[in-house]
């Protein structure tokens, strides 16, 4: 058993592993003669697309791994180059990332957070994935990030919309370009401030776990900063299926809005409930009940159908922003697959090509060398206006969208329309927010 | 005192689902003795069967309309179901309105149909299995189902509303002068719930071919003995089971979106209500389908979670902790039965 | 040896030269080759086979023995990992404190349950560990979050109070989980040839509790104990008339197999500090019952293969998408090669439910011994084979 003859620079050198472009897998070895996990010392470089194939958000990994490929293809060269053209950043030149072609393995998270962590370390052991992202549940991307912090890669975070994220789980190797449930909050309130006014009466229906949690906190926050009055705060079960006897309490409590805090099937079957029972057209306090969705998802909406019409949210992103990045984005997603991309499609497509230009921008993989520059790096044209990636939490601040559901929808994925861009400044936080509070970075750990 | 007027009325609702589920699974049981795991499967695709519906008559042709553009920019295909051109626009709306009502005169033939295959091609081989492998491999069945659904309609739920006219509210409270609004088609279940339980109640109770399988549900043997063929009774049994638990997914459609493992989020519950309502037992079955739904009902009101938190997430297993320890066998269950 | 008689001597050998080989054994494919995507022999993996293995053998005293079919036996995993999770945060990273108090935990809660849900039987008993089980769940995901972190499920971070250890080391990153310093991540790696294999310290000591568990399991089978449970199984009622009270026997049973469940949490721990609620599951108990009735319930190695056939599975299997296809199809005539991949297409990569589901049935069906009756048979037939090469005396395959 002896390694002398046999090195792994050794087996490299001599070739053996070049096109396939499978690193050794070195994760975890004590020592090593790699910098960092995963070195892709080969022709190319794998990345690992971890997303939901199964379970109740297959749709939503599904798009996800869409626009994945797309990135890949883009970034090798192929197709009409998307965002890429739009970058602010222009290292990218379409011939892999550092020269090296991308590859991509694939991995079912199930949205649970062992199978996530279970597909994420297969990934790194075995494929020699030098980066993990994906994901589309708060808890599994906080359980992959924690593992990658871990393992020594970066991992750019897919739909995950918790505070907790960026907040008291985060960590150095992990990144975030979603939005936040804060930031939801913070985008919502000045138009339902527009909208309803300030005298109003708010019931909150919650997902009993912590991204409920966070979200409930973040939105009754800013709307008593308007003035509103929080009625009631009720917890639902996340495996409840019919909401309605949540929902019949709400008619006689004297509220005249209905925040619900959901998402997914949850947010799905709360809002047609909630459209059942009338909620719509009472008018309470002489005023017109009204029904909040912090979070929409338009393929979830999609299952809400006509229900969401004229029910205000807020989203990452929307394939109708008429900017040069959004349309270069829509059209190169929509010729290939024939539709246009989900804001998960979008926030995932947006981290591949944030990481591979971070790598290109320091010239190396190793996740310490990558995190620098990504850690408070300012870009644009990607959909979302001017971005900052924020170096104290690697949350990206940038404008979130406040949408409606469409009244007269045109097509199967036209649902959404877009009320109005909040600033980026206006949802912008102190690193040190309480609801953010109670965590650490760490130190950015490069494996190996 | 509307409130609680508001959760006995929520919790009939709630409960017509869980008894219509619960007394599929127990004509199953009953008359086969078979515990049949893939009875949630049976209900989602009783749902799917209305989104399927849905989808025929939405079957619509494309014509390309220059003058509009689509997200690309493309020209736009103007999309146009057959249904209302064939009808004309009016005509055709209606129908379309009304696909979910119109799925239940499909449902019944299909859901008696694939409860035929069902118990002649797999359930018949395990008679005389142990309780165990029927519900193993009823297990598998659900996941095969389930998958299979997955494939063809996609993870995320689909939205089948009801008819216009019967959406909205309707004030239940009015004839004793009080203020109760309530969803028209969550009424309209709770009565055609009571209709289903009301038919196969009186079809057993008072037609020959019921009193047949009653005998055999029994004893079996002597029933084979007098020259009747049970056999061929109970397989019709197993369809009318299936149908029961199909019609009860399409109506729940409008209620809530159909996805593809909305049979396993009944299926534990569906199980917990025949076990409390005493396996083997009809009358049970109902009674505890809705006694559970009632008491989900007043489990989820803000007043009750405030003192003892969570208790809505686990009402239904603790009562029916409390249930099978203070009565052994359920509710209305008969001694024997599946204790062997 | 070891107070076991030969044949079980040399099952116990097979099953140690397997797992102490499977670096070897699970990765039988060169590195670079098209096949490596089959390789299983990386520590994360080997990890979860043995660690499924001792759940299912666990799972299997209760069920193989008894009969008893337990539908909430995850909820015990969940509680030791969990244990093992808050023993890292507050005591140590060594790994057997953990392990020790999670099986002390899982073992204690079996009881109660278990003291519980036997006094019914057949399917109430099912139900009622089912009720037990999702009424954890249920609460772990919500009310108990302080003691579970919900969703999230429950993490290290840098500052827990680790009254023997250090909260962070000196460059800031969790410390890692370790048997008196030697940590659970480190792997030597042996590269030969186009080959590399991977020898993880942390499977190596799931590998020898699994040979440890599965030696006692072996000592229990056959000992008065295991017979008496099978007495139960084939007749409990004439046990009663006897009277003989079969509840402590049954109970025992219970929280043997419950506290297997505990260690096998407890090593999930070890090798990965994080707990979540989704392990408490009812399908989470309703994977170990397919892994046990897959593999052969009530036979000693059926368990460990049905773990590592459905692991295998969900691990590798479901990483074939349709790029991997088209490339293994690459050499038919392209309408042949699409048509092909659109036949295979629902059954591999995110469709491996499916084809679960379906070899479940098949198995449940026509093999209701598990793979092993399957190994047996194959066995048979061959040996059957072969004699009518010899005498043409022709043998007839069991009917079912």
């Amino acid at each position: 058993m002896s390694k002398s003859d046999f090195s792994r620079r050794g087996v490299l050198k001599t070739g053996a592993l070049a096109g396939t472009g499978l690193a050794l897998p070195t994760i975890f070895t004590a020592s090593s003669a790699a910098a960092f996990t995963n070195d892709p010392t080969g022709s190319s470089v794998t990345l690992g697309f971890n997303v939901p194939q199964t379970g109740p958000y297959a749709d939503e990994g599904a798009d996800e791994l869409r626009a994945y490929r797309l990135a890949v293809e883009h970034l090798n060269g192929a197709g009409d180059g998307g965002m890429m053209n739009t970058f602010s950043s222009k290292e990218l030149q379409g011939n892999g990332i550092l020269g090296k072609e991308v590859k991509f393995v694939t991995g079912d998270t199930q949205t649970k957070s062992d199978a996530a962590r279970a597909s994420a370390k297969s990934m790194i052991e075995k494929d020699g994935a030098v980066m993990i992202t994906g994901g589309s549940s708060s808890g599994v991307a906080i359980a992959v990030q924690g593992l990658c912090q871990e393992a020594g890669v970066i991992f750019m975070a897919g739909l995950t919309h918790s505070n907790d994220t960026t907040g008291k789980d985060k960590k150095a190797n992990g990144f975030r370009h979603f939005f936040n449930g804060y930031m939801s909050a913070a985008a919502l309130a000045p138009v339902l401030k527009n909208l309803y006014g300030t005298d109003r009466n708010a019931y909150h229906l919650t997902a009993d776990y912590t991204w409920g949690w966070t979200q409930e906190e973040s939105i009754a926050a800013a709307t008593e900063a308007l003035g509103w009055n929080t009625v009631e705060k009720v917890r639902t079960p996340l495996a409840a299926t019919d909401f309605s006897s949540y929902i019949a309490p709400v008619l006689n409590s004297g509220a005249d809005v209905l925040v619900l805090n959901h998402y997914g099937g949850n947010m799905v079957n709360s809002l047609t409930n909630a459209v059942q029972f009338g909620l719509r057209e009472k008018v309470v306090n002489g005023k017109n009940f009204e029904i909040v969705v912090p979070l929409y998802s338009r393929l979830m909406a999609k299952g809400a159908g006509a229900n969401v019409k004229g029910i205000h949210g807020s989203t990452n992103w929307h394939w109708s922003l008429q900017d040069e990045g959004s349309q270069a984005f829509v059209r190169s997603f929509g010729t290939k697959y024939g539709f246009p991309p989900s804001q998960a499609a979008h926030t995932v497509y947006c981290q591949t090509m944030l990481y591979a230009d971070a790598v290109s921008r320091a010239g190396s993989f190793n996740p310490c060398a990558v995190a620098e520059a990504l850690e408070g790096f300012e870009f644009d044209g990607l959909g979302n206006g001017k971005t900052l990636y924020r170096a104290e939490d690697h949350q990206c601040f940038k404008d979130v969208l406040v949408v409606r559901g469409k009244e007269n929808p045109t097509s199967d994925f036209d649902l959404l329309e877009v009320v109005e861009v909040t600033p980026a400044a206006q949802v912008t936080y102190p690193a040190d927010h309480p609801m953010f509070a109670g965590g650490a970075l760490g130190s950015c750990n490069p494996g190996a | 005192m509307d409130a609680i007027l508001l959760q006995i009325l929520n919790g009939l609702d709630k409960g017509s689902a869980y008894a219509l589920i619960a007394l599929g699974l127990t004509l199953i049981f009953g008359t086969l003795g078979v515990v049949n795991f893939a009875h949630g499967a049976l209900f989602m695709i009783g749902a799917f069967c209305a989104v399927t519906v849905q989808r025929i008559l939405n079957l619509s042709y494309e014509v390309v309309d220059e003058t509009q553009k689509d997200f690309l920019g493309n020209a736009l295909k103007v999309k146009t179901s057959y249904v209302e051109s064939w009808f004309g626009p009016e005509m055709g709306g209606a129908i379309i309105d009304w696909a979910v009502p119109i799925a239940i005169i499909f449902a019944i033939p299909i859901m008696i149909f694939i409860g035929f295959v069902m118990e002649r091609g797999l359930i018949k081989h395990f008679y005389k299995r142990e309780h165990a492998d029927q519900i193993l491999v009823t297990f598998g069945l659900a996941i095969v189902l389930q998958e299979v659904i997955k494939y063809f309609y996609g993870a995320n739920p689909i939205q089948t509303a009801s008819p216009e006219a019967l959406s909205g509210v309707a004030n239940v409270g009015a004839l004793f002068g009080m203020d109760i609004v309530y969803p028209v088609w969550r009424i309209v279940y709770f009565f055609f719930s009571v209709v289903i339980i009301g038919g196969i109640f009186s079809f057993l109770q008072f037609t020959t071919f019921g009193m047949v399988v009653r005998a055999g549900m029994a004893d079996r043997e002597t029933v084979g003995l007098l020259g009747i063929n049970i056999d061929r009774r109970f397989t019709i049994m197993f369809g009318i089971a299936a149908a029961v638990a199909g019609l009860a997914g399409v109506m729940y459609t409008p209620i809530n979106s159909p996805n593809y493992h909305m049979g396993m989020d009944f299926l534990v519950l569906s199980f917990v209500v025949v076990v409390v309502g005493g396996m083997g037992s009809l009358p049970g079955a109902v009674l505890a389908g809705f006694m559970l739904g009632i008491l989900e009902a007043f489990a989820s009101m803000n007043e009750i979670k405030s003192i003892l938190p969570g208790i809505d997430q686990i009402i239904i297993y603790v009562v029916a902790i409390i249930i099978l320890l203070t009565r052994p066998r359920g509710l209305m269950g008969r001694k024997g039965v599946m204790e062997e | 040896m070891f107070g076991l008689d030969k044949k079980d001597t040399r099952m116990l050998l097979v099953v140690a030269v397997l797992t102490l080989c499977a670096p070897f054994i699970l990765n039988p494919f060169p590195t670079d080759s098209a096949m490596a995507q089959f390789n299983a022999g990386y520590p994360d993996l080997m990890q979860r086979f043995v660690i499924f293995g001792i759940f299912a053998i666990g799972f299997n005293i209760l069920f193989g023995l008894t009969g008893y079919l337990s539908f909430g036996h995850a909820a015990f995993l969940g509680v030791g990992s969990y244990s093992a999770v808050w023993m890292f945060k507050l005591l140590s990273m060594n790994v057997v404190p953990a392990i020790l108090l999670a099986v002390v935990i899982s073992g204690l809660f079996a009881l109660l349950i278990g003291f519980v849900s036997l006094r019914r039987s057949g399917i109430y008993f099912s139900i009622l560990t089912l009720a037990f089980a999702q009424m954890s769940f249920n609460l772990a995901y919500s009310v108990l979050t302080p003691i579970t972190n919900g969703e999230t499920g429950l993490q290290l971070t840098l500052d827990d109070p680790r009254v023997l250890g250090v909260s962070a080391t000196a460059d800031g990153s969790i410390p890692v989980t370790s048997l008196f310093g030697l940590e659970m991540r480190s792997t030597f790696e042996m590269v030969v040839g186009p080959w590399a294999f991977q020898f993880n310290a942390g499977y190596y000591l799931c590998a020898l509790v699994l040979l440890a568990v599965f030696y006692l399991s072996i000592r229990i089978f056959r000992s008065p104990f295991g017979m008496m449970l099978r007495a139960v199984k084939s007749n409990q009622q004439r046990m009663n008339y006897t009277g003989l009270n079969t509840k402590p026997y049954t109970l025992a049973a219970f929280v043997i197999s419950g506290m297997y469940a505990g260690l096998a949490g407890g090593l999930m721990a070890s090798m990965d500090p994080l707990a979540g609620a989704e392990r408490m599951q009812w399908t989470a108990s309703g994977e170990v019952v397919l892994m046990t009735i897959l593999g052969g319930a009530g036979t000693l190695i059926g368990p460990v293969l049905g773990a590592g056939f459905i692991k295998y599975f969900e691990n590798i299997f479901s990483k074939i998408n349709d790029t991997v296809l088209h490339n293994w199809f690459a050499f038919m005539p392209d309408g042949l090669e699409d048509f092909v991949v659109f036949i295979v297409h629902p059954f591999i990569g995110k469709g491996w439910h499916l084809t679960l589901g379906i070899m479940f049935m098949l198995v449940v069906v026509f093999l209701p011994g598990g793979l092993v009756e399957g190994g047996q048979r194959i066995a048979k037939w061959v040996k059957g084979r072969k004699n009518k090469d010899d005498s043409t005396s022709a043998t007839k395959n069991p009917a079912e």
